[in-house]
């Protein structure tokens, strides 16, 4: 990673560096953040020594915790809607990611910014539940029938759906990975593993060792690295959290095992470790299940290192759109048998741009 | 020693903007990098008072260029960049000026969300500030440049900036922007208007600005009290006319034509009714810029 980066990495990893940071550093490290989502986060973590940062940096941190309160009042009022709209749903309605942070006030949450809610409920209600959300209001964008078939068939989750008066944007998971993955889970288990909300009874949020693994998961599953950096920092925070109790560690690694999710927490607990020095024991990552070997770790590195560098064009390596590219593929190679993936990027790669 | 941009030549401003040229508009510092002659000639001629700074932190990173492929060649276009992303569609090449103009506006109103954002001008005589919320077409923009010409300090014509630790205007003393007849209005009304390139057929009709007054730009760290908020309505043939609008009223209309009033939740609540409270508030229909001037003058002395 270039040294320009370095600074906004040093401030996440030791937030009280930023006070002795000069105008010079804050003109790279403002852009950094706010490309990669994480100027909230920033301005959460200085908060405490706002008066020793130049006045006119401290105007973007406390404009983006600004925006962050807003859309954590937007879910909390959102959430009292859903509540009534899937009232008659059985079985637990689990949020997953922001929503769940937002909900239950975890530690990612301070100065977060998410785009949409995500809901988790078992497969034999996914028809009932879309449904409720139709008559409420909730829609899915225009897709054409090859795409329904894609996300109906062999996804996760139905497409995203999108409230036809508040424009809040949902998506309706059964699923943590896609059906079509050539990795498996149980997400009956995370379902029943779910811990009510006292605020907000209807909904359900992951227990610990289920957030960590869903977020890690969803980093090193989806492809989606513009948010990558954002992401292994809602990690960072669960572990330093969590982690403090000892016994959370053998706990998160035979949570892992059993749900079939080790090399995706293999690879959180590595780059969380290596870009933001979160403390993680030594033995936790000795005994990850499904560590890579050191020629694939070298290559994983080469290819996730500059990813979760590339929101901002000051970080990116000369090679880091190459490195993207690759894990597009990854990402796509993991989410479907060969059989289907080649038709689908074929048809991906000629349809018309709408 | 801070530099004003009217002390560069063309030639100097051409090349400061091809590596970025540091201007700085009330609190927000814009780096800005272009190769377009538009808008190296539009801030010759209308920004030659704001201060130009160096290095240090920068609010904004922009830069206006025409695009790269056939389109910079065949009937060519421009965009604006911010911070590498393009946040718009790109304009004809022409546009290049009010284009820069709009993605100043974006950024502010996008981002600084540290303040209340009112979409309205604002300027201030005596002491006193008065805010004119602009519903298109009342002509807000045709009164905001006559009185800006007329002695009145230019506090922002788009967006009125309210600090949320004392409730008071933040000036930015930015150009007005004029368009279609009020052009030819303001020309005829006050010969000494400096008016930057006419841009044609823009999605707002015919565009172009005007110079805010040096006094105005001198003055841009000095915030200002509102004390009255008046709705312009110009209407062929009425003579000048001050009528009650009833204060709830102010308030809803602030709150739902502010750029963030809900973002900011309880203090966007707070600082709108603290604002209210302290403004007279009007309704003003005119035909006349003559008569206009004289009910302005008369409201705050």
């Amino acid at each position: 990673m270039r040294p320009a980066c370095g600074a906004f990495l040093h401030a996440l990893r030791e937030p009280a560096v930023m006070a002795g940071f000069d105008t010079q550093i804050w003109d790279h490290v403002i852009r950094q953040a706010r490309a990669a989502g994480l100027l909230g986060r920033l301005g959460a973590l200085a908060s405490g020594f706002s008066e020793r940062l130049p006045e006119a940096v401290w105007r973007h941190l406390e404009a983006a915790l600004t925006l962050a309160e807003q859309q954590r009042r937007a879910v909390h009022w959102e959430l009292g809607q859903l509540s009534r709209t899937l009232a008659s749903i059985e079985g637990p309605v689990v949020l997953l990611k922001g929503a769940a942070y937002a909900a239950a006030d975890l530690p990612p949450a301070a100065g977060r910014i998410f785009t949409d809610i995500d809901l988790l409920v078992p497969q034999a209600q996914l028809g009932t539940a879309e449904l409720a959300l139709r008559l409420d209001g909730w829609f899915t964008s225009a897709h054409d029938a090859y795409d329904l078939r894609y996300y109906r068939e062999w996804m996760h989750e139905l497409p995203p759906m999108r409230h036809i008066r508040r424009q809040t944007l949902l998506d309706l998971h059964h699923n943590i990975l896609p059906e079509t993955s050539r990795r498996k889970t149980q997400p009956a288990l995370i379902l029943a593993a779910a811990l009510p909300l006292a605020e907000f009874p209807r909904f359900s949020i992951p227990e610990p060792a289920d957030q960590v693994l869903h977020s890690a998961t969803h980093l090193f599953h989806e492809g989606e690295w513009q948010h990558g950096l954002r992401d292994l920092a809602d990690i960072d925070a669960l572990l330093r959290a969590y982690g403090a109790d000892a016994a959370f560690w053998p706990r998160l690694l035979a949570r892992a095992a059993t749900l079939n999710l080790g090399r995706p927490l293999y690879y959180a607990l590595r780059y969380a470790r290596h870009l933001l020095r979160t403390p993680i024991p030594e033995e936790a990552i000795a005994t990850c299940p499904e560590r890579s070997g050191s020629v694939s770790g070298a290559v994983m590195d080469a290819l996730f290192l500059p990813a979760f560098a590339s929101a901002h064009a000051e970080c990116r390596a000369a090679f880091s759109g190459i490195a993207s590219f690759l894990l597009y593929v990854r990402s796509h190679w993991l989410r479907m048998p060969v059989h289907l993936l080649i038709p689908h990027l074929l048809r991906k790669a000629f349809k018309p741009v709408e | 020693m801070a530099l004003n941009l009217g002390e560069l030549s063309l030639a100097e401003l051409r090349s400061r903007l091809a590596c970025g040229l540091d201007l700085r508009t009330g609190p927000f510092r814009f780096l800005i990098r272009s190769r377009h002659e538009y808008v190296a000639r539009g801030l010759a001629t209308l920004y030659p008072d704001f201060p130009l700074q160096e290095g240090g932190f920068r609010d904004f990173h922009i830069r206006v260029d025409k695009v790269s492929g056939p389109r910079r060649w065949y009937r060519p276009q421009c965009n604006f960049w911010h911070d590498g992303h393009e946040p718009f569609k790109p304009l004809p090449a022409d546009h290049a000026f009010p284009l820069l103009e709009w993605g100043m506006n974006w950024c502010i109103a996008g981002h600084a969300q540290h303040y209340l954002m009112l979409h309205a001008a604002v300027l201030e005589r005596h002491g006193r500030a008065v805010i004119l919320p602009g519903d298109p077409g009342a002509g807000k923009s045709t009164l905001t440049a006559a009185l800006t010409l007329s002695g009145w300090r230019l506090l922002s014509d788009e967006i009125t900036l309210i600090d949320r630790n004392d409730g008071l205007i933040v000036p930015l003393a930015r150009p007005v922007s004029l368009k279609n007849q009020s052009i030819d209005i303001i020309r005829a009304a006050f010969p000494q208007a400096v008016i930057g390139d006419i841009a044609l057929d823009t999605h707002k009709g015919t565009v172009a600005h005007l110079k805010p007054p040096r006094e105005s730009v001198a003055r841009m760290d000095e915030k200002a009290r509102a004390t009255h908020i008046v709705f312009p309505r110009w209407r062929a043939d009425a003579s000048a006319h001050l009528g009650h609008h009833s204060k709830a009223d102010a308030f809803i209309h602030a709150a739902t034509h502010g750029f963030n009033y809900s973002l900011l939740g309880r203090l966007g609540f707070e600082l709108n009714a603290a604002l209210i409270d302290t403004c007279d508030c009007w309704d003003f229909e005119y035909s006349r810029l003559e008569d206009a001037l004289t009910v302005f003058e008369e409201l705050v002395s």
